[in-house]
């Protein structure tokens, strides 16, 4: 199941047979990324569907296949619509074919889907992060009070079985600007396992001795929080973001996949992922593509974050 | 510990409330006209206006909410007279669209819910701890880093791509399996494993991944403990170091997720249900999502909340007894 719970496997290990180098800062990490194969193809790739992404209305225009022009001379009308030529219509015209019955170019789907879904899940991540740093600090910075409501409310949220919630709020509100509704319901639910984390760090940090020190030197609370604190959150928030992002591409394929989600004609992978259900025994070109995309996403935002736990644990370890 | 108990208790009690508020504000507040909702797409002004009235729309909110919260308990009469509805206790509500009790519509798909459950549970739970116990054993080697870098491959295919990829394969082009069915078990024990085969690896694989990953990475903690260095050095066999020692610390944490993971299901496999077109709980929410029928939608959500605060509890309890150095004295 597509949960928002993408920090769920935090202690599941660092990798195994990543070099140990130490590393803190953000060049070490990336060097020390680079000795990794797995790490490099996974960027690559990456780079290449963002971009595709940001491209597409460029590429569009030159192989003049828009996301929604439809392509009645691609399509065999006599065998129901199914696309002319073998794999689902590839050819040098539509490079990944196009949709059974309307002729629509997958290449131009698949590069403004991925606009939408790196869209919502980057927007969604931003917004998770910034609401776990700020609840998850007030709670570990002032305890008390604070931290009460703010541990009884994450708990409250993830008791919740996420998906089924967001798919009732999302089913039940009135079809306005699904994208941005999506990101506030995945955020909603996705914060407090980011804030849980930042409330344990910050609970041990507010009581180590160069905080104390700082303390006593007459800084005042926002040189300590964001100084001294924040700082140090660092590593643990760029491991966290990396996981949460593929964590969020795959709900969002997920609702769109249930109908929830972003509404046509706007492309989204898992959108076109459930449109292919009804085709994929006599097309299954049509449903490979966008379930490849995703999956090779989803795998390189995994393995990147993956392998920056294991160099950054690494680096404190030592 | 009955003190524990009764806190744990009030604290369930009250975060079940919270859920039907919840629910109730989402669905009676949040939605513009509940009753247009209600009614389905096809639907006349008529029927709409009856049905905000057998509802009680008209009510004030605190109403509605204890009219609904006391069916729950004890049942709920819609309207009166010839055209009366009873529903009876639990009433989770009335689909107007299908002329049914929820709740009875919930009680005949359960049973293929809790099937798809509990098979894709064993499955995942003897191949991801078995994996995850083998590549702890042997970190570092050749078998370890394979069955890590698959587990990080497995946990990040969307289990619909799974799902239509699987039965692409194995049903459309090899023909080894028939297309999934709800079929019982009493129509052919093989039949119905060929039927919920595809369904149990689907939904297994993604837990089996990451519950392999999370093994792995306990027992070798555990494996670093002063306990485990005792336990080697008084000269126990290796085998048994792991089997008296290492095992119960090590899966311990594994049981609250697993609890927890198995409580989410319960309220059905959504995704996987609707894919192979099983007749469970978690189709019947997929569908309604589609009619936008929104009491199902609305006692899904309920059920499914329910079964995974109980759970996270009843976790809770289990792992007090299964590990000492939490147990409340």
């Amino acid at each position: 199941m597509t949960t928002a719970a993408p920090s769920r496997d935090a202690k599941a290990g660092p990798g195994a047979g990543t070099p140990g180098v130490p590393a803190t800062s953000g060049r070490r990490i990336a060097g020390a990324l680079l000795h990794d194969w797995a790490a490099v193809l996974s960027t690559g790739f990456l780079a290449l569907v963002v971009l595709m992404a940001v491209c597409a209305p460029l590429i569009t225009a030159l192989t003049g296949h828009g996301p929604n022009d439809f392509d009645a001379a691609a399509i065999d009308t006599n065998l129901g619509g199914l696309p002319r030529g073998s794999l689902g219509g590839v050819s040098a015209e539509h490079l990944f074919g196009v949709e059974p019955q309307n002729g629509r170019d997958v290449f131009a789907r698949i590069m403004y889907g991925a606009r939408v879904s790196f869209l919502i899940a980057i927007s969604a991540t931003v917004l998770t992060t910034l609401l776990g740093v700020v609840f998850g600090m007030l709670a570990g910075f002032y305890g008390g009070w604070a931290d009460q409501v703010i541990s009884r409310v994450m708990d409250f949220l993830m008791a919740f079985p996420s998906l089924i919630f967001m798919i009732a709020i999302l089913s039940s509100l009135p079809s306005g600007n699904r994208a941005v509704l999506l990101v506030v319901v995945i955020s909603v639910f996705g914060w407090p396992y980011l804030a849980r984390v930042v409330r344990g760090q910050t609970l041990t940090l507010v009581n180590r001795e160069f905080v104390e020190a700082a303390r006593a030197s007459g800084a005042s609370t926002g040189a300590l929080v964001f100084k001294e604190i924040l700082p140090n959150l660092r590593s643990s928030l760029i491991v966290m973001t990396t996981l949460a992002v593929p964590g969020y591409i795959g709900t969002e394929a997920g609702l769109s996949f249930l109908g929830v989600g972003v509404t046509p004609p706007t492309p989204s992978w898992g959108q076109m992922i459930a449109s292919s259900v009804s085709w994929y025994a006599v097309d299954p070109m049509y449903f490979a593509i966008p379930g490849l995309f995703l999956f090779l996403t989803v795998l390189s935002l995994t393995v990147l974050g993956d392998r920056i736990r294991a160099v950054t644990d690494a680096g404190e370890a030592s | 510990m009955a003190r524990y108990l009764a806190g744990r208790i009030a604290g369930l009690v009250l975060i079940l409330f919270m859920v039907c508020l919840f629910t109730y504000l989402i669905f009676f507040k949040l939605s513009p006209d509940p009753a247009v909702m209600i009614c389905g797409k096809t639907c006349t002004p008529e029927r709409i206006l009856q049905i905000r009235t057998l509802l009680g729309l008209d009510q004030p909110f605190f109403t509605q909410f204890w009219d609904f919260l006391s069916g729950l308990f004890a049942g709920r009469d819609y309207g009166s007279g010839a055209n009366l509805i009873h529903c009876p206790a639990p009433c989770l509500g009335y689909s107007f669209q299908t002329s049914q009790s929820v709740w009875e519509m919930i009680l005949d798909r359960l049973p293929v819910s809790a099937t798809v459950a509990v098979g894709a549970a064993v499955l995942w739970l003897v191949i991801g701890i078995g994996a995850g116990l083998l590549s702890a054993v042997r970190e570092g080697t050749w078998w370890d880093r394979t069955t890590m870098g698959l587990a990080l491959g497995g946990a990040s295919i969307p289990n619909y791509v799974l799902a239509l990829a699987l039965q692409y394969v194995l049903v459309v082009k090899l023909q080894i399996l028939p297309f999934p069915s709800a079929v019982a078990f009493s129509d052919g024990p093989l039949l119905w494993l060929q039927s919920y085969l595809m369904p149990w690896i689907v939904l297994a694989t993604g837990y089996a991944c990451l519950y392999a990953r999370l093994t792995r990475a306990n027992v070798i903690d555990t494996l670093a403990e002063n306990f485990m260095r005792t336990a080697r050095s008084k000269g126990l066999a290796p085998v048994l170091t792991m089997r008296r020692h290492a095992l119960r610390p090590a899966l311990t944490p594994i049981t609250t997720i697993f609890g927890m993971d198995f409580a989410a299901l319960l309220g059905g496999a959504l995704i996987t249900e609707t894919v192979f077109g099983l007749n469970g709980v978690g189709k019947m929410a997929a569908d309604s999502i589609a009619k936008n029928d929104q009491p199902v939608i609305m006692a899904v959500t309920l059920l499914a909340a329910f079964f995974v605060v109980v759970g996270n509890v009843v976790v809770d309890l289990v792992y007090t007894g299964l590990d000492p150095r939490v147990r409340i004295r």
